[in-house]
């Protein structure tokens, strides 16, 4: 397990030691989670029992007296066998033990009950099967209670009225933790690859799998005023789709999972697992379930991160501050944009760029200020060279965005009513809202109770070049860090990471025994003139070489006719750049043309072999380049290599 | 051509011209046999490769078991008019699909139609296209819930 320190320079973060130390809590997550359940729900203390003995119930913990108090009403006892603790050795079922006053809702008497005398049970044996036939419900008693005694009140199924808990299997042949893309990629992997297959996937998200691209892509561009509900958006093909990869018609009901005679895959959707048995091949949920599985992927994804000068700030300024990662989160950002005079993004990466393109499209209509800060030079410092950093900005500037580049946020406070960003160079600026997109933390809490190792430079999960942590263990998505036989170790947070590699970890888990083999790659738009897509490690500290498409009289005859004369620029390109014209609302392609890194194909090299490639405004030309960082060889001439992109093609 | 070079970072502008000649460049011919190369929808040994993300949801939905059969037969039939023992695998997919409405709508595919409406039972939108490893289009129109996703971002 590696310190908070170390895996503070996992992956995004590395180069960004101008941020400021981040607050990396590795029990963050959870510590969330629980803080949004808010109550501790009692039945995390209580015993448990096995799911598919038990029946459907509900349950909330009780320590009680009842059992103790009413020893006659006491008609069975079983002989208790814990794995794990042999101090639970008593359950009893009996009926009528608990006062009317005692249970809200609509109990009545005579209850069935149940009663454990330690806190540490797991299972029943097999002589209480009888417990099938019950609703299980449990409250809270805090008087008169015996010490270590707990008491689970049995009603009879048709006396429960709300199903809280659903009866969840406790067994899964295939168990996916987590929710996101990964996770619904390996189960359509599983799924093709092992017919009938069982697939449970366990997400602490209220949501069934859906992508995240759109959320700060093309959600924000919909027509639709009610887009915050239907979540719906066209795509590239002009096609109209939601945002979940599929209905919830696709997934069979989790109670259901166990019988369903061709498989399926269910989601069992707000359930956190909390503790991974590795040698016992089980899990357990926060509510106290076990699930056992023949297969496990950990598709965990991981948590924003804020910056710690924000979480020092205090309630207002917290308040006031949004991280980016779920639905929830592109709901609430959407409601802030209704209100706020003015919103700043903090970070210029992926995440930070485009939704300041976002939210700065929507302001030049309702006159919101939107801010962009981050310490690098230019948008996206990280990955692209410096030169082509530079023109990404003054097209993000462009789109309506207020860009303060190189700026290190000392403090942030609240006063006025307003929020007041202090720069460490002495600028100040005033917003109404902060979006705080500095990266990601890959979510690890498993780690340590499934002795799993976290690698200390990328953060991740550590597994080999076929996802595999363990026996039947394997991760996939932001939350691997995968060998990749080419490139290296690696850990990658892109949405066709989490497709390739949710889907060759799946492939794996039914056998298939193959290595991370297939690229991925990623894609992003930054208003009309910047698109581009990637793949391989696009890393600016590499260097680069660069090949674009100069315009000419030929492939532009409208900007050679208002150029008066000669359609061939001349050789000091950087000149038309500092004077590119403030584009009207004048369509693409024209803009395009006037702009000298308008098309191009970049490459990234490591010991001059290319490990990386950027298409810059030019597309479907994946393949291309997917063979190129595939070959591994170093080329004399990379103009020679940027001639198989057609660069000046459409 | 025009060249610039600003640390390691290297610029170089080209023309059309200066590109029309043919790349010299030189790539390793591909592997054939590279037995982890993503696969079209067809092997090469002439099985279906069930995991082909232009299935989209076909082989995992919860028709998938359905799917895999009636496409199995039709694919391997001998038959003189292909597929035309698989009348029944197609209609318990059918059967099945339309328990599915939103997962596999009915409408709107006929003019995607390829060579499967000559085959029994196929005349609904689950057919695909034989001979074809890419997406056909009348896969695309039969799940157009998330073929999209896997395939292309």
């Amino acid at each position: 397990m590696a310190s908070p320190q170390a895996r503070s320079r996992a992956g995004w973060a590395r180069n960004s030691t101008a941020w400021e130390k981040r607050s990396l809590r590795p029990d963050r997550a959870q510590s969330e989670q629980a803080g949004a359940k808010n109550q501790p729900r009692a039945s995390r203390q209580i015993p448990k029992i096995s799911p598919e003995r038990a029946g459907r119930y509900q349950k909330s913990a009780q320590s009680e007296q009842a059992g103790a108090k009413n020893p006659s009403t006491r008609h069975e006892s079983c002989k208790y066998a814990s794995p794990t603790s042999r101090k639970c050795d008593r359950v009893r079922v009996g009926q009528d033990v608990v006062g009317p006053q005692d249970v809200p809702g609509k109990w009545r008497s005579p209850r069935p009950y149940l009663t454990v005398t330690h806190k540490h049970c797991h299972t029943l044996p097999p002589s209480c099967s009888h417990v099938n036939t019950f609703n299980l419900q449990t409250h809270k008693n805090t008087h008169h209670t015996p010490k270590h005694t707990l008491v689970l009140v049995l009603l009879p199924r048709e006396l429960t009225h709300s199903r809280t808990l659903e009866m969840l299997p406790s067994h899964a042949p295939y168990l996916l933790i987590g929710g996101g893309t990964a996770s619904f990629a390996a189960a359509r992997s599983i799924r093709a690859r092992d017919p009938g297959a069982k697939v449970l996937i366990v997400t602490d998200e209220p949501d069934l799998p859906y992508m995240r691209p759109p959320l700060s892509k093309e959600l924000w561009f919909s027509d639709d005023p009610s887009v915050t509900e239907t979540l719906r958006f066209k795509q590239w093909n002009g096609k109209e789709r939601s945002i979940y990869f599929q209905p919830p018609s696709f997934y069979i009901d989790p109670e259901h999972l166990t019988g369903a005679e061709n498989g399926g895959v269910a989601v069992l959707v707000n359930k956190k697992v909390v503790h991974m048995d590795v040698r016992g091949n089980k899990v357990k949920l926060d509510d106290g379930t076990e699930i056992s599985y023949e297969k496990c992927l950990i598709a965990t994804g991981g948590v924003p991160r804020n910056l710690q000068v924000i979480e020092r700030a205090g309630e207002e300024v917290m308040k006031r501050t949004s991280l980016f990662r779920k639905i929830e989160d592109f709901k609430s950002l959407e409601n802030v944009s209704r209100k706020a005079e003015s919103i700043t993004i903090i970070g210029g990466g992926f995440l930070g760029s485009e939704l300041a393109c976002a939210l700065g499209r929507k302001a030049a209509e309702s006159g919101l200020e939107v801010v962009q800060m981050f310490p690098e030079k230019g948008n996206m410092g990280k990955v692209l060279p410096e030169y082509l950093s530079n023109w990404t900005t003054e097209k993000v500037k462009k789109e309506g965005v207020k860009v303060i580049t190189e700026a290190l946020v000392k403090s942030v406070s609240y006063r006025d009513d307003k929020l007041e960003i202090q720069l460490k160079d002495g600028r100040l600026v005033k917003t109404d809202h902060i979006v705080a997109a500095v990266g990601l933390e890959p979510n690890v809490d498993l780690a340590k109770s499934a002795g799993l190792e976290v690698d200390s430079d990328f953060g991740g999960y550590r597994v080999n070049a076929e996802l595999q942590a363990r026996s039947n263990i394997w991760v996939a998505g932001d939350a691997a860090c995968f060998y990749d036989i080419r490139l290296g170790r690696r850990r990658v947070e892109h949405h066709d990471h989490a497709v390739v590699s949710g889907r060759l970890a799946g492939e794996n888990m039914t056998g298939a025994s193959k290595p991370y083999w297939h690229q991925s790659m990623f894609w992003s738009d930054l208003g009309p003139d910047v698109g581009y897509e990637a793949i391989g490690i696009v890393d600016s500290s590499l260097p680069t070489v660069g090949v674009f498409a100069k315009a000419t009289a030929k492939d532009t005859p409208k900007a050679a006719t208002e150029k008066s004369g000669t359609g061939i620029r001349s050789e000091s390109e950087t000149e038309d750049t500092a004077a590119s014209p403030v584009a009207s609302a004048a369509p693409a392609p024209a803009v395009e043309n006037k702009d000298e890194y308008g098309k191009g194909v970049i490459f990234y090299l490591r010991d001059k072999v290319v490990v990386g490639i950027i298409l810059w405004n030019v597309f479907n030309r994946m393949p291309i380049a997917r063979k190129i960082i595939k070959d591994g060889e170093e080329h004399a001439d990379l103009n020679e290599v940027a001639k198989l992109f057609n660069i000046h093609e459409d | 051509m025009g060249y610039c070079e600003a640390e390691d970072d290297r610029i170089i502008f080209v023309t059309k011209e200066d590109h029309e000649a043919p790349s010299k460049a030189e790539l390793i011919a591909d592997d054939p046999n590279d037995p982890y190369e993503e696969q079209g929808l067809i092997l090469p040994n002439g099985d279906i490769n069930w995991n082909c993300p232009c299935l989209g949801g076909m082989a995992s939905g919860p028709c998938g078991s359905q799917f895999k059969e009636a496409f199995s037969c039709f694919h391997y039939s001998k038959e003189e008019v292909k597929g035309s023992e698989c009348i029944d695998h197609f209609s318990s997919m059918q059967e099945c699909m339309q328990k599915y409405p939103d997962l596999y709508p009915q409408e709107e595919e006929n003019a995607s139609q390829t060579e499967s409406s000559s085959v029994p039972g196929s005349d609904n939108s689950a057919m695909l296209s034989e001979n074809d490893s890419s997406p056909s289009a009348a896969l695309d129109s039969v799940s157009p819930t998330d073929n999209q996703t896997l395939s292309s971002s």
